[in-house]
């Protein structure tokens, strides 16, 4: 589920078309959008605070089957979301998700460690590295 | 976790639209008080949770108004499942916390001064019961007075406790604390705010 | 007093119209895409989102460009649309010590944990006017650095290893919410960082720089700055566990300030926390600045100066209620009006009657509250 919500919009859109015809699925709730009050800690990690409102959308659904899915994602998203949901309801299934995770799921989610690594070594460029000048009586 | 998938199921097909249909009944039946008015539920809760008291939770609790149930309904995994899927809201422990309840069994229900009164400065602050009772006809007759009341108005709900007459004339003692109720049956609501004076009531 | 106006519905209409007009501007410029403002305007849709107190980069930049570049304005947009939404819960309080780090700096110690990383930054550059940019230049991508990751450990823990800091006190239970609760002083501190995070920056940041200059002299040092994305977490019920749901960017300051200390505490540095939407350096450290001042009576300090007064500071920080209140004088006022006309008019009447006799009583001074429409 985390990797679904992370997961932008496009990309997600793609593969999901990728999978081929779409399981037959009812909404039990959503997609709707709505808010969440998100919540940091006083100086970092003390007590909790209401820092302010983002956006965000939420869907379950149910496959023929049976399976049940539920997925939330920060933002105005409904079909992403949707689509989320009808992936983590597949996933109820063990071997589905077995098959899921390997060639939905890890692809994403080796995408997305790309890009932070990118970010991280891209800030480390900016690191300062400083020079001891000679001081003193050394 | 939810233990039964069919927690899940049974809310408003059109949250937006239903919801408000049934919040116009609402809000009519509070502006009226002691009058009865048909409801359609539009969902399908788990048992012993009625449709009417059920449609009525999904219109007015949400992620910010805690919930209390009856220890009957409260034995029912399912339904607070339910009702915590559908609405967004939390199960609150005491009935003091919550800002409404939800009450069948009548007979062991909590008397109305355990409930939150609301403060002077914010008398909102006070439980909104929910009861749910066989029938909205048939038992003994009450009379109301009071605003949104042209004259007098009577109901005669069956299955209310035998206390309720001193209950509610203590309550309005409270005022402007005090909490107010809502009846339900199988097919409509009947409101009794906390302004409606009891001013008769048969045996 | 107001009087009910009919009429003017043509002007209002037509104002409007042009309204839209002069928003799109010279038709032969190409239109503002929302991609374009989101991209390159990143720090004004930071301020939106901030202010607005509403996390949603596409609506922050929609608002900017339906207000001109006004962004009170847009904060008001994003304000309004807010309360159309229901709200669905609260995430789990996010963790900034994972934060993924773009920025982070610290004045107190020149070589910590994970070094000084300055990220993308306006400091060092030299505030010249680029006039590169007047076009379309070719922007080669960031410099990278390759390396092991290495763990960005958080000033507060460094200082607190060896007790020199306060610590903080996690506490559970439910934060108040000024959204949903009116305000009765004194605040929780919690609810007033509430109200410092979704603060007009320059409010804010005048008050803070009036206590470096003596109005509440705190003695800070700019602990930590750091700037990144954190995971945002919902505990869902139907699960029965919190769910990763997106990330979001952060400004996170730690202020370190004087000691304090008593007959039983040895002294120990006293700290200020900002904590803000986006990228919004100026806005986390001046928000830092004002939540020591307000901790004054905490602390035992005298309460002289306006940022150490949380009535003061809380009511008036609020950039859409102030606007809201001062705009509101546009609207018409005819027959109050009247009534100081006619009153002006009965003074200089006596006055004139009396003329060379003492000089006529003052009237008394009348002082109407309004509410805030």
């Amino acid at each position: 589920m985390r990797v679904l919500a992370l997961s932008d919009a496009e990309t997600l859109r793609s593969r999901y078309a990728a999978l081929g015809a779409e399981p037959p699925h009812s909404l039990l709730r959503g997609p709707e959008t709505g808010l969440v009050m998100l919540r940091g800690r006083i100086g970092g990690t003390g007590e909790a605070f209401n820092v302010g409102e983002a956006t965000v959308t939420r869907a379950t659904v149910k496959l023929a089957d049976g399976s049940v899915g539920h997925a939330m994602a920060l933002g105005r998203v409904p079909e992403k979301v949707r689509q989320a949901a009808v992936i983590d309801a597949l996933c109820q299934d063990g071997a589905r998700a077995t098959l899921i995770d390997a060639e939905f799921i890890a692809p994403i989610e080796q995408a997305l460690a790309q890009a932070d690594e990118r970010r991280r070594r891209e800030t480390a460029a900016t690191r300062v590295d400083f020079f001891t000048l000679v001081r003193g009586e050394d | 976790m939810f233990a039964q998938p069919s927690a899940l199921e049974g809310g408003f097909a059109r949250p937006v639209m239903d919801a408000q249909a049934v919040f116009r009944t609402v809000m009519d039946a509070m502006a009226r008080p002691a009058r009865v008015v048909p409801l359609n539920p539009m969902v399908t809760p788990p048992a012993p949770l009625s449709p009417a008291a059920a449609a009525i939770a999904c219109t007015l609790f949400d992620a910010d108004a805690d919930f209390w149930l009856d220890s009957r309904l409260a034995s029912h995994g399912a339904v607070v499942d339910w009702l915590v899927f559908h609405t967004g809201a939390r199960s609150a422990p005491k009935p003091v916390d919550a800002a409404f309840a939800l009450v069948t069994d009548i007979a062991a229900m909590p008397p109305l001064d355990r409930f939150a009164q609301g403060t002077q400065e914010y008398p909102d602050r006070s439980t909104t019961l929910v009861m749910q009772l066989p029938s909205l006809a048939g038992g003994s007759e009450m009379t109301f007075q009071g605003p949104g009341i042209k004259g007098h108005a009577s109901i005669a709900p069956r299955g209310l406790p035998a206390s309720f007459a001193d209950q509610w004339r203590a309550n309005g003692e409270r005022f402007p604390r005090g909490v107010d109720v809502i009846l339900a049956d199988a097919e409509a609501v009947l409101c009794l705010p906390r302004s409606a004076r009891l001013v008769n009531a048969e045996g | 007093m107001y009087v009910a106006v009919k009429g003017g519905e043509a002007a209002i209409d037509n104002a409007h119209s042009l309204l839209a007009d002069r928003r799109r501007g010279d038709r032969s410029v190409p239109s503002l895409t929302l991609d374009q403002i989101a991209e390159q305007l990143a720090l004004g849709v930071d301020r939106v989102m901030s202010e607005g107190s509403l996390y949603d980069r596409r609506l922050a930049a929609l608002a900017i460009k339906q207000s001109r570049g006004d962004l009170i304005e847009a904060i008001f947009l994003v304000r309004a649309y807010r309360t159309t939404l229901p709200r669905f819960g609260h995430s789990e309080p996010v963790d900034t010590g994972a934060m993924a780090v773009e920025r982070r700096i610290s004045a107190c110690y020149k070589d910590l944990p994970g070094g000084q990383l300055l990220g993308p930054t306006f400091d060092y550059t030299h505030r010249l006017l680029d006039a590169e940019l007047e076009g379309d230049p070719e922007i080669p991508a960031g410099a990278t650095r390759d390396g092991p990751p290495e763990a960005v450990t958080r000033i507060a823990d460094i200082l607190g290893a060896e007790g020199l800091i306060e610590e903080d006190f996690p506490a559970t239970g439910q934060p108040g919410d000024i959204n949903q609760t009116p305000m009765e002083f004194p605040l929780s501190r919690a609810m007033r960082l509430q109200s410092l995070s979704r603060g007009d920056e320059g409010f804010l940041l005048a008050l803070g720089y009036s206590t470096q200059r003596g109005y509440a002299r705190s003695h800070p040092f700019a602990g930590e700055i750091r700037i990144g994305e954190v995971e945002v977490e919902v505990f869902l019920p139907e699960l029965g566990f919190a769910v990763a749901v997106g990330r979001v960017k952060l400004t996170e300051c730690q202020m370190v300030n004087q000691f304090k200390g008593s007959a039983k505490a040895p002294p120990q540095f006293t700290r200020g926390y900002g904590l803000v939407f986006g990228q919004s350096e100026r806005k986390a450290m001046a928000m830092a600045l004002c939540d020591r001042a307000l901790r004054a009576q905490e602390f035992g300090e005298d309460v002289v100066a306006p940022a150490q007064d949380e009535e003061f500071v809380v009511s008036h920080c609020d950039n859409v209620q102030a606007t809201g209140f001062v705009e509101h004088l546009k609207l018409p006022h005819y027959v109050d009006f009247q009534a100081e006309l006619g009153l002006v008019r009965t003074m200089r009447a006596e006055y004139e009657a009396g003329l060379g006799a003492p000089a006529v009583e003052t009237p008394p001074t009348i002082e109407i509250r309004e509410a805030a429409e």
